[in-house]
């Protein structure tokens, strides 16, 4: 599989903070990569630098071309979708127009097919359709955000640990719908997740990270098969 | 009985004015959490401009709607040059900011435009009393002309893109980006549209106050007032704010305290509400954990 994204010595922080010390990291077109890590590992500031949220020094190229020095809104312009920490949903808007402002940059005429196609996988969002985001419940806030993110049509999709605080049987939900994604969407993804068991069943490379370094990496299922290294770096 | 009804009509007319420059602060109060204290001035310059565009001869509408576009682009400037470079500097900056626009904004008008008082012509003009006497022409056209500008700002963040674009990125600015919102060009167009909006306020009530480089400072307390009686949050609360401010300031002045202590009641109600009821009569009330 050809390339996405593909990272080479990220550096990043946060003022005089140095959170992240080099990060070499690939998501392949239409694949899965996952970030695993504790807190505080630097995983979600991984997801920011790329999106140009904070300051980053080092390659990130995306199709061949670098995003470095890029504002946020043409970083997205170029097809990278973000799913951030807290959602990124617009709790004082409505479902409709968390979905209208999803497809904000296109101009093509398939995104009402797009809003039929989403609203069939996600049928509580379609319940919900003009009611206030901020009145959902926390997973179908989750399924609203990601919904959104999808409906940039994105090449990439940057996930910030979508089962957080999430009920199992949502949990298992949300991961059904990334297995769809996957399949019938094209999308590559770099998941961030602290369930590392779900998010190797997903992937297809994997890296662990551990204060702001990557400790580890290789195939998603090799890793998952490797019980020394379940043992000792991801705790079950 | 007759003068009741009038007196209340006439606060209507005026209420009117004040929920326009209310909208205009609330706003750009929703988009930056701060209150832009030279709104009025930026007004009072639109009206000036006007003047001078009829002075030289333009038909009245072609003066209004010039004035318009000139006032949003004004405001568009003075967002990218003046408040840009600021904007994410502590509050005490951002007032210094506005105070010095206000007086730069203000001084300047009465530099250009000199400091006497001008006539400003109302195109409602009908010797005529209307409906026995209960309402002027220049009240009900104005009051007409307010509701036509406040149902098209509404229809605007209703029903449109860029309108919904500008909600998004006045709640949530860094979510706004992720779905490739300029959020900059934004808040620049909100600087525009609050400018223009605060212009056809000027042009309606020139007539009455008539046109001086003073002219909005009291307009613009009563705005307030308005604006925090509703809500500072909640635009259409602001609006409603700014009737209810010009039905009760018109009231009081004409039997409770008199024309000359009429400036006293915004004030008292700016003070009421920020005592009694801080989040306005709409405003949202926010909780935090701690």
């Amino acid at each position: 599989m050809p390339t996405l994204l593909e990272v080479k010595g990220l550096k990043a922080g946060y003022g005089p903070t140095h959170v992240l010390h080099g990060l070499d990291f690939r998501v392949d077109e239409g694949g899965v990569t996952a970030l695993l890590g504790a807190n505080g590992a630097g995983k979600t500031t991984t997801l920011r630098a790329i999106c140009g949220m904070v300051r980053t020094e080092g390659a990130i190229d995306f199709l061949g071309q670098t995003l470095q020095g890029r504002a946020t809104e043409d970083i997205v312009r170029r097809g990278i979708a973000h799913v951030p920490d807290g959602r990124g949903t617009f709790m004082e808007l409505t479902v409709e127009e968390n979905f209208r402002l999803g497809a904000y940059t296109r101009r093509d005429r398939e995104i009402q097919a797009d809003f039929d196609r989403l609203c069939g996988w996600f049928p509580r969002l379609k319940q919900r359709w003009r009611q206030q985001a901020g009145t959902l419940s926390g997973g179908e806030q989750q399924m609203l955000a990601i919904a959104r993110a999808l409906l940039l049509r994105p090449k990439l999709l940057l996930l910030d640990e979508p089962s957080f605080g999430l009920a199992p049987l949502i949990v298992q939900e949300i991961f059904g719908i990334m297995r769809r994604i996957r399949a019938e969407a094209g999308v590559g993804i770099l998941l961030v997740e602290q369930n590392a068991n779900l998010a190797l069943e997903l992937a297809d490379l994997a890296y662990l990270l551990e204060t702001g370094s990557i400790v580890m990496s290789g195939i998603a299922a090799e890793i998952r098969q490797d019980e020394a290294i379940r043992r000792s770096y991801l705790g079950y | 009985m007759d003068g009741l009804a009038h007196q209340i009509v006439a606060g209507i007319a005026t209420g009117g004015i004040y929920a326009s420059v209310a909208l205009a602060i609330v706003m750009i109060y929703q988009a930056t959490h701060h209150v832009n204290f030279a709104q009025g001035e930026m007004a009072t310059l639109s009206t000036f401009i006007a003047w001078s565009m009829i002075q030289a001869g333009m038909p009245y509408w072609v003066a209004f709607f010039g004035t318009i576009v000139v006032s949003f682009a004004i405001g568009v400037v003075v967002e990218r040059i003046l408040i840009r470079p600021v904007a994410n500097a502590p509050v005490l900056t951002m007032v210094g900011v506005f105070i010095g626009l206000l007086l730069i904004i203000g001084n300047a008008t009465g530099w250009i435009f000199g400091y006497t008082t001008k006539v400003f012509p109302s195109p409602f003009a009908s010797d005529r009393p209307l409906f026995g006497g209960l309402v002027s022409a220049h009240e009900l056209g104005s009051t007409l002309v307010t509701l036509a500008v406040l149902t098209l700002v509404w229809a605007f963040f209703r029903f449109t893109r860029l309108g919904l674009a500008m909600r998004a990125a006045a709640y949530n600015p860094r979510s706004a980006r992720l779905v490739g919102i300029r959020v900059g060009w934004m808040l620049a167009l909100g600087w525009g549209m609050a400018a223009a909006i605060g212009a056809v306020a000027g042009m309606m009530v020139a007539p009455v106050v008539f046109l001086d480089p003073t002219m909005m400072l009291g307009i613009l307390l009563y705005a307030f007032a308005g604006a925090l009686m509703g809500g500072i949050d909640n635009p259409a609360g602001a609006v409603l704010g700014g009737f209810s401010v010009g039905v009760l300031e018109n009231l009081a002045g004409a039997y409770v305290v008199g024309t000359e202590l009429k400036l006293t009641v915004a004030l008292a109600i700016i003070i009421g509400v920020l005592v009694v009821r801080p989040s306005g009569l709409f405003g949202r009330v926010v909780l935090s954990r701690v």
